[in-house]
């Protein structure tokens, strides 16, 4: 590794200004992609804690480690920090903010501003959040049910809808800037069918973010109404309606799956066809399948309350086109494995991470078609099988991906190589340690066990063990990657412009790039992944 | 439980058998997915590995292949779809002449209600073979009525009856779980449902307590809160007489038309302006606060027992979608 | 970012990282559209909530509805046209130059919009006055006695819940015409220092967009509001 000192650096965004003004006032979007992704990490961090507490109360079916009203809300913050400030800004705000004007050869967002405004008012939503929990916390569950979260739990709801309510905003801002700058600043010659998947992926994770975190502001505005002045919309005793309240939170969270999910996908879609030097297989499909999947997205939510007491048209229509919703991912998965057809195929750690993304989504897919299935789903909800089923989903597929994402993209972030065997063996320790701690969730909540349980049976024992065991290979997995991402800041290995011989114009420029992006406005005359026409570089190692 | 390291959860009711047959199903269909898709991969990752002097051949993709992967799963989607559906009528559809036992969940506790007046708390005696159907609701925040053994699970909501039903099959003893989270002792709302032989059922029956039969509380609640007044049997009162309403369309003053199930009864003691008889003034005092859930359920379960023979008494009219009918489980 | 180089051959009004003026157009005008696209779903999680009690609650939902004043909501309805239309002059004085117009008409709808929110604040008086501020000082027991004129059944939470949604509903408009002072109090103060050039006046047709969206949520809030039922039963 050579940690030499190159003096005569190209002047690129990270040494084109410093101090502390010039990070916090920056309006260029791939500075703002770092303020985001130092931020996410900090709560991925936290979180993650928050889960292993979890795991080692879980190691005894006694309620021993912490009490119960703990308990209670280390799940239900690490529901709302997971979701709200890690998984749903992790790939769009980070990866997006960084590629979205690169990929489409611009020179920043169409709305820098409200780019930066977008990151304070997560920063802001993320105080209050913490502020929340070192002063109490809420214990409601990441869904604040009604009319517990309302009417009987005397935890700081307030405090935590107002804060998911602000960053929500800034949701809806960075989905706003994609959209624009999507439709109105692509270079020219970049026509919709050469754009690269992970857009088509962010455009319909932002169609989501548009529709349906407005709906999550409203109904957790309704929520703190109800709460703090008595309403009566959401409480039984009035005369309100408590499936109302799931009706409206639903609407928005079960879209947000997809908001995590499709950036990630989009992810796969770009390093699947780099490490195996191929065109993807099916473009369009794969492409449309992400439309599909972000407007059907919106019509399955109530699959979520087969059992709250709704009506049996309505569970039998939301059952079947939660199914519809299962064929594009299936598409998918299909298209990516052709694509490895007759490819030139080499495992360098984002290609790792991609294969792992698609074994452990293809198992939460199928899952998923388990709980879909009416009867199944009455004996399985609100068990550790759903628990398992969208783990895998969102830390399976979404946290996989982001990491493949992060790891395929840093040489063109930082300018310098990760050290490829870490890289390696954090993939492979991610991957042991995640199934080994979410596959026997499955067992369990077949076996009964409800979530949200702060002691069990002790016939459940076993399996708890497991899965603790597991959560500590996969804690390591994820510290590994912070330390030597940071390490190679320092030392790594200087990276070309196109250390993987990539398609995409965020590769043609240089590693790191300039403020602009680009010295000139790119004219596109190619097609998407014209990987006849790039050569594979020699550093990435051959496969004997 | 005897093993302490059970990996399928023991099968006591007639649903359960249903079930775990879908989901041998499910794990079968995910394991050949899973298989072959793990397998193509793995055999193109080895095959198709980056070696000197070969390059990667483009394919653009096929027409045939997209359709076919699209088409053929969702046929498969559409079995699974059908095959759920069916266990799901089948398990919110309580058979008729089901015992109907009445149930409170509270924070943090179960409270059971026989039709013959035995009361019980956390913990339910039910004779193997017979169908049970149970009214729930809360007292507090919602909860789930979850028992792993029969593979059934029902939210509980506050400020109206729902319903679940189930057949034992085994005797023993199974968890009864709260599955929706409900506060701080979520994980300590467990009960026990008990499945006992008939014969020892009849026994446990016949020494544990009683307070009367169910319908008879009732109607000295009725009696109590002065109902006879106006609603009376042999004369028209002031209020609708109530022989014979329970399970049968009533006509409303709006011209609407309404089935009179459980729900509407507890509506028409609790906030009686709601849904007035045709013909009738709204002159009833609200009870709303002055009846407890268990009296109501009593009061529901006289004013049912006005209407025996019944026009489908075990129906459950909030639940299932006009025109269908209650159906027997297959033995 | 007015200070790099590449910004330096560009007219002023144009940001760097756009390539013409028109694109820079397109953006914002796009932007500010999918931007009221968000703002229907925001309105529209109010608006299921509101259909289905109104189909529950009827007869709460229509004397609530009666005990409004009629005369207030519809002034007020007047005002908002008035404002749009001269919203829509002042975006027809910006394209042609029109400084002192412009700025005329700006603060015309302003002063609509003031006078709104005023007689919006006496409406919200007289319902605080008479205890129909959800809450725990709510009592609707006049509404009740009007029930038992018509004989009708008025149950006081169903009505909270019908004020509850017309709290909820007009105070979040409420606050849209509040944001939209403010934008235009910015606007107005630009064009009066000549910003706003026939070539360059996009801020003034998206502040314009903003102003009509918050004008058509106010005609779909007024008769779910107002005119429930106002005819007399029976």
């Amino acid at each position: 590794m050579a940690t030499a000192v190159v003096t005569t650096e190209r002047e690129n965004y990270l040494n084109s200004d410093y101090g502390v003004r010039s990070w916090l006032l920056t309006t260029d979007h791939k500075r703002i992609a770092l303020l985001y992704l130092l931020s996410i990490t900090f709560f991925f961090f936290i979180g993650g804690f928050f889960a292993l507490l979890m795991r080692l109360e879980l190691l005894t079916p006694a309620g021993d480690l912490v009490q119960a009203d703990t308990y209670n809300k280390l799940f239900t913050m690490h529901g709302q920090i997971m979701v709200f400030f890690f998984l749903i800004p992790s790939i769009p705000a980070v990866l997006g903010n960084f590629l979205v004007p690169m990929m489409i050869g611009a020179k920043d967002l169409a709305f820098p501003r409200i780019n930066l405004l977008s990151w304070y008012l997560y920063i802001f939503g993320g105080c209050m959040m913490l502020h929340c929990i070192v002063t109490g916390g809420v214990d409601t569950g990441w869904t604040f049910y009604t009319p517990f979260s309302t009417a009987f739990t005397n935890t700081k709801v307030i405090e935590a809808g107002l804060s998911i309510f602000i960053v929500g905003f800034s949701s809806i801002l960075t989905g706003l800037n994609f959209v624009v700058s999507i439709h109105r600043m692509r270079a020219p010659g970049l026509t919709w069918s050469r754009l690269p998947l992970f857009l088509w992926s962010t455009y319909a994770t932002s169609i989501i973010f548009l529709l349906g975190t407005p709906v999550l502001a409203i109904t957790l505005l309704l929520l703190i109404f109800e709460r703090a002045f008595h309403l009566g919309i959401f409480d039984p005793t009035r005369g309100g309606d408590p499936l109302l309240f799931q009706h409206l939170f639903w609407f928005y969270s079960h879209p947000a799956v997809y908001i995590m999910i499709l950036p990630a996908m989009g992810v796969v879609s770009e390093i699947i066809p780099c490490f195996s030097r191929k065109r993807v297989f099916g473009y369009s499909f794969v492409a449309m399948s992400s439309i599909a999947i972000a407007v059907f997205g919106f019509l399955v939510w109530a699959h979520h309350m087969f059992v709250a007491g709704i009506s049996l048209y309505s569970a039998l229509f939301f059952s079947i086109l939660s199914y519809l919703v299962a064929v594009p991912s299936a598409v998918k998965v299909f298209n990516w494995t052709a694509t490895m057809y007759k490819g030139s195929i080499s495992f360098s750690t984002p290609m790792l991470y991609a294969l792992g993304f698609i074994g452990l989504f293809t198992i939460g897919g199928l899952t998923g078609l388990f709980l879909a299935a009416l009867g199944f789903d009455v004996h399985v909800t609100d068990t550790y099988f759903v628990i398992a089923h969208f783990h895998y989903i969102m830390v399976g597929g979404a946290v996989m991906g982001f990491l493949g994402g992060l790891h395929f993209w840093w040489p063109k972030i930082s300018g310098r190589m990760y050290p490829e065997a870490w890289g390696r063996l954090a993939a492979a320790i991610v991957f042991i340690g995640f199934n080994l701690t979410f596959f026997p969730q499955f067992i369990l909540g077949y076996m009964g066990m409800p979530r949200r349980y702060w002691q069990y049976p002790p016939e459940f024992q076993v399996l708890n063990v497991f899965s603790t065991a597991g959560s500590t290979i996969l804690a390591v997995g994820y510290l590994l990657p912070m330390v030597y991402m940071l390490w190679s800041l320092r030392y790594g290995k200087i990276a070309g412009d196109n250390p993987w011989g990539a398609a995409g114009l965020e590769w043609k420029t240089a590693s790191p790039p300039p403020t602009f992006n680009f010295d000139e406005t790119p004219e596109v005359t190619w097609e998407a992944y014209n990987y006849d026409e790039i050569p594979m570089p020699e550093e990435v190692s051959l496969e004997r | 439980m005897v093993e302490t390291f059970p990996l399928w959860p023991v099968q006591a009711s007639t649903i359960a058998g249903q079930l775990d047959l879908l989901y041998v199903f499910l794990l079968l269909l995910s394991l050949v997915t899973c298989t072959a898709i793990f397998t193509t991969i793995t055999v193109f990752a080895i095959k198709y590995r980056r070696r000197h002097g070969r390059e990667a051949e483009q394919i653009h993709g096929s027409i045939i292949l997209e359709i076919g992967w699209s088409v053929i799963p969702l046929g498969i989607f559409l079995v699974i779809f059908a095959w759920g559906a069916i266990i799901y009528f089948h398990e919110r559809t309580p058979p008729r002449d089901s015992t109907e036992i009445y149930t409170v969940a509270k924070q943090w506790m179960w409270k059971f209600q026989h039709p013959e007046g035995q009361r019980e708390i956390n913990e339910l005696h039910v004779p193997v073979g017979r169908d049970v159907k149970l009214i729930l609701t809360s007292q507090d925040v919602i909860h789930s009525f979850y028992v792993p053994a029969f593979r059934i699970k029902q939210d509980v909501l506050p400020g109206r009856y729902v319903t679940a039903w189930f057949r034992a099959t085994k005797p023993g003893t199974y968890h009864l779980f709260c599955a929706e989270y409900c506060g701080t002792m979520h994980s300590g709302m467990l009960g026990q449902i008990v499945v006992m032989d008939p014969s020892d059922y009849q026994t446990w029956l016949a020494t544990s307590r009683t307070f009367g039969s169910l319908a008879a509380a009732g109607q000295s609640q009725f009696e109590q809160l002065g109902c006879p007044t106006c609603h009376r049997f042999e004369t028209q009162g002031r209020g609708p007489t109530l022989n014979g309403v329970y399970g049968n369309p009533v006509t409303l003053e709006d011209g609407r038309t309404v089935i009179a199930d459980e729900n509407y009864i507890r509506e028409s003691v609790l906030n009686p302006g709601a849904k007035i008889v045709s013909g009738f003034k709204n002159i009833m005092p609200v009870f709303q606060g002055l009846v407890n859930e268990e009296q109501m359920n009593e009061l529901v379960a006289y004013v049912k027992s006005l209407s025996v023979p019944p026009a489908g008494s075990a129906g459950n009219p909030t639940l299932i979608p006009p025109g269908t009918q209650p159906q027997h489980p297959k033995e | 970012m007015s200070d790099s180089p590449i910004a330096l051959e560009h007219p002023t009004e144009l940001q760097h990282h756009f390539a013409d003026m028109e694109q820079q157009k397109d953006a914002s005008t796009f932007g500010m559209w999918l931007f009221l696209g968000t703002e229907i779903m925001f309105f529209g999680g109010m608006f299921a909530a509101y259909l289905i009690y109104r189909r529950w609650y009827y007869n709460e939902f229509a004397l609530g509805s009666r005990s409004i004043d009629i005369w207030l909501g519809t002034i007020n309805t007047i005002v908002l046209i008035c404002s749009s239309l001269t919203v829509a002059l002042g975006v027809r004085a910006a394209q042609m130059g029109k400084r002192k117009l412009l700025v005329i008409l700006l603060l015309i709808t302003m002063a609509f919009g003031v006078a709104f929110l005023a007689i919006k604040g006496v409406e919200w008086y007289q319902k605080y006055e008479e205890h129909h501020v959800p809450g725990s000082s709510f009592n609707a027991s006049d509404i009740v006695s009007v029930g038992q004129k018509y004989g009708i059944h008025i149950d006081q939470g169903h009505s909270q819940i019908y004020f509850s949604l017309y709290f909820a509903l007009t105070g979040l408009h409420a606050l849209h015409m509040l944001v939209g002072l403010g934008i235009f109090t910015v606007l107005t103060y630009l064009a009066w220092k000549g910003k706003y050039t026939p070539e360059y006046h996009t801020p003034i047709e998206i502040g314009g967009l903003y102003w009509h969206f918050v004008d058509i949520v106010w005609i779909y809030l007024f008769p779910l509001l107002y005119l429930i039922d106002r005819k007399p039963f029976h």
